[in-house]
């Protein structure tokens, strides 16, 4: 103890701590004010908030920005429709790269690096949009559901985690018990190998929902307009400003008015409340994920 | 599978014919069978399919039916009114947004390295990655409501009337900083595994020495972090011609057009609302053709100057 000298050069390690300390408090709140405000808007009264009496709290407290989103014929068919689409598309996807990563990752298997560069070459060449497009509508995958997630073949990105993660986090000792009581290869992909990765599966499942729950370029291009997801209908309202239908009957210009902007605020709280609580869950297995991840790409 | 006999000495694959191994792994073939056939369906098809480019593509005729034109696309790409805007815009954006967004994951991850509080570190870790999960589709939702002349936070906080979106000077600047906002703690990750790697006792050692802070990280963190900023800084420079589509699609006006008319835009708006299918293909391999050429220098030049390389 009597030993801990201090260099004139730097500061002292509480100083350093302080600033630093201040330093990240100032960035979260500049990263998170910008969703509070949007959370505070949406239960205000919309002209207080573009009066800006909304900075901090609420104002003129109301829930009807939610009410009117999921009576608004259309936002609410889209919720139904990013609902369905979400899990169809996280568990085909999950699915998808466990059988790619599984059969990758045993080191048996005979044109292992073969099949892997078939699939690798996919991460930096593609066809493009309109060669994808046209290749979609040929199958007969327009207006349906699946050209969300067939078009999109393998998430690689996805498998090299999963399959780095079978590598190193599951004890080979296992496999090989395994093997010598006979199990063939699909008894150690269901008994062994799918069990003892359930933390990386939480992440897949994860970062699935999210891409499939936020995606609205696809649905753009191959769907039609009953089928659009939830952010494809935001579009609408807060991007192109069409016209908020079938709630505006029968209530006055400056009603309807009020409505269309509390309904902007809200919906978009909607869209982005179900991924902002879910993630956390998973948070801690992220490095872990890269880091195997990146051992070798 | 090997059998009993064998199986106590670890396993020689190689001593078996390739035939019996092939055999002996038919349930990891058979698992492979669907991801193979949708990556060569929706991958390798559409790869093969880039040849109407050079082809003028009339639906009933198919992919290689139609006839062969050559480099006419190209042509009429390269003579489009807006082709020097396109290119520019397009390398501009993704250029500064390049410069201004690539150290800022370092530095937060540097930072965050630090916090000894474990407490608030994981808070601070949970805020930073929220932004990540939001839709694009929100977040350019939020800036055209922040950005409104009538109300609008940014315009109520500085007591102005702007109507931002529709400034061609502004549209970069908004792009950017609002890339940074959503991703940059998302990007900490990577740096964070990383230095998570690093052995504790250099830390203790460089404490008995000692370092400050600042020089802890600058001696022990930043070196290690040296050959995973340069990886990024390659998979990035590879990236340079495919600039964030969605977002320019969804903050495009007509009025801000003469900053945010990109490549990207007009490989969607030929394509898809034109039907113009050969043009927008011929566009975007010309697009993926750069950025596999950049991709090749970087790694080259990075190859030579930090041994450090990608592929």
């Amino acid at each position: 103890m009597e030993k801990k000298q201090k260099t004139s050069a730097g500061l002292s390690d509480k100083a350093s701590d302080i600033i630093l300390v201040t330093l990240c408090v100032l960035i979260l709140l500049i990263v998170a004010y910008p969703l509070y405000y949007v959370i505070v808007a949406s239960v205000s009264d919309p002209y207080d908030v573009y009066a800006g009496k909304t900075f901090f709290l609420p104002s003129q407290f109301t829930l009807e920005g939610y009410k009117a989103v999921f009576a608004n014929k259309d936002l609410f068919r889209g919720f139904g429709n990013s609902v369905l689409y979400t899990v169809v598309g996280t568990i085909f996807s999950v699915v998808m790269i466990y059988i790619t990563a599984f059969p990758l990752s045993r080191k048996n298997l005979p044109g292992r690096t073969a099949i892997s560069i078939f699939f690798i070459i996919t991460m930096y060449f593609g066809g493009g949009l309109i060669p994808t497009y046209l290749v979609v509508r040929d199958t007969g995958l327009l207006n349906n559901m699946w050209a969300l997630f067939l078009p999109g073949g393998v998430a690689m990105g996805n498998v090299i985690i999963v399959r780095n993660f079978f590598e190193h986090n599951i004890p080979s000792e296992m496999m090989e018990a395994a093997a010598i009581d006979g199990a063939d290869d699909f008894t150690t992909f269901f008994r062994i190998v799918v069990p003892l990765s359930r933390p990386i599966m939480a992440v897949m499942v994860v970062f699935s929902m999210v891409a499939f729950w936020n995606d609205w370029f696809t649905a753009l291009i191959y769907l039609q307009k009953e089928q659009y997801p939830f952010p494809l209908v935001l579009r609408g309202i807060l991007i192109t400003a069409e016209a908020v239908q079938n709630m505006t009957s029968g209530m006055s210009y400056a009603e309807a008015n009020r409505v269309t902007e509390l309904i902007k605020f809200a919906s978009m709280i909607v869209a982005a409340a179900p991924m902002l609580i879910i993630y956390p869950f998973v948070q801690k297995y992220f490095e872990q994920g890269f880091m195997t991840g990146a051992v070798k790409g | 599978m090997s059998n009993p006999n064998t199986a106590a000495k670890p396993r020689k694959p190689q001593g078996k014919s390739l035939g019996i191994r092939i055999l002996e792994s038919w349930q990891l073939y058979v698992l492979l069978i669907v991801p193979v056939v949708i990556t060569v369906i929706y991958k390798y098809i559409p790869m093969y399919g880039i040849q109407i480019a050079f082809r003028d593509y009339k639906p009933n005729r198919g992919f290689f039916g139609s006839e062969w034109v050559g480099m006419e696309w190209f042509e009429r790409f390269f003579t489009a009114p807006t082709f020097k805007r396109m290119i520019v815009n397009t390398i501009k954006l993704s250029l500064f947004s390049l410069l201004w967004s690539f150290p800022v994951p370092i530095i937060l991850a540097l930072a965050i390295n630090q916090l000894r509080f474990k407490r608030f570190k994981q808070v601070t870790q949970t805020v930073l990655y929220a932004p990540h999960f939001i839709s694009i589709m929100v977040v350019c939702g939020m800036l055209r409501i922040f950005l409104s002349p009538n109300g609008g936070l940014i315009n109520l906080l500085a007591g102005t009337q702007v109507d931002f979106m529709t400034e061609p000077q502004a549209f970069r600047t908004i792009y950017i900083a609002s890339g940074i906002w959503q991703d940059a703690g998302w990007g900490t990750i990577i740096y964070l595994a990383t230095l998570s790697a690093v052995d504790p006792g250099l830390y203790e050692a460089a404490k008995i020495d000692g370092a400050s802070m600042f020089q802890r990280i600058l001696n022990i963190d930043i070196p290690e972090l040296i050959p995973q900023i340069v990886l990024q800084l390659i998979m990035a420079a590879g990236g340079i011609m495919s600039v964030g589509f969605e977002k320019v699609f969804l903050l495009q006006t007509e009025l801000n057009k003469a900053t945010s008319d990109v490549i990207a835009v007009y490989v969607y708006e030929q394509g898809i609302v034109n039907h113009a299918y050969s043009l927008s293909t011929a566009v975007g391999l010309f697009n993926t053709v750069i950025n596999i050429i950049l991709l090749i220098v970087v790694n080259k030049i990075a190859k030579r100057a930090a041994d450090v390389s990608f592929v």
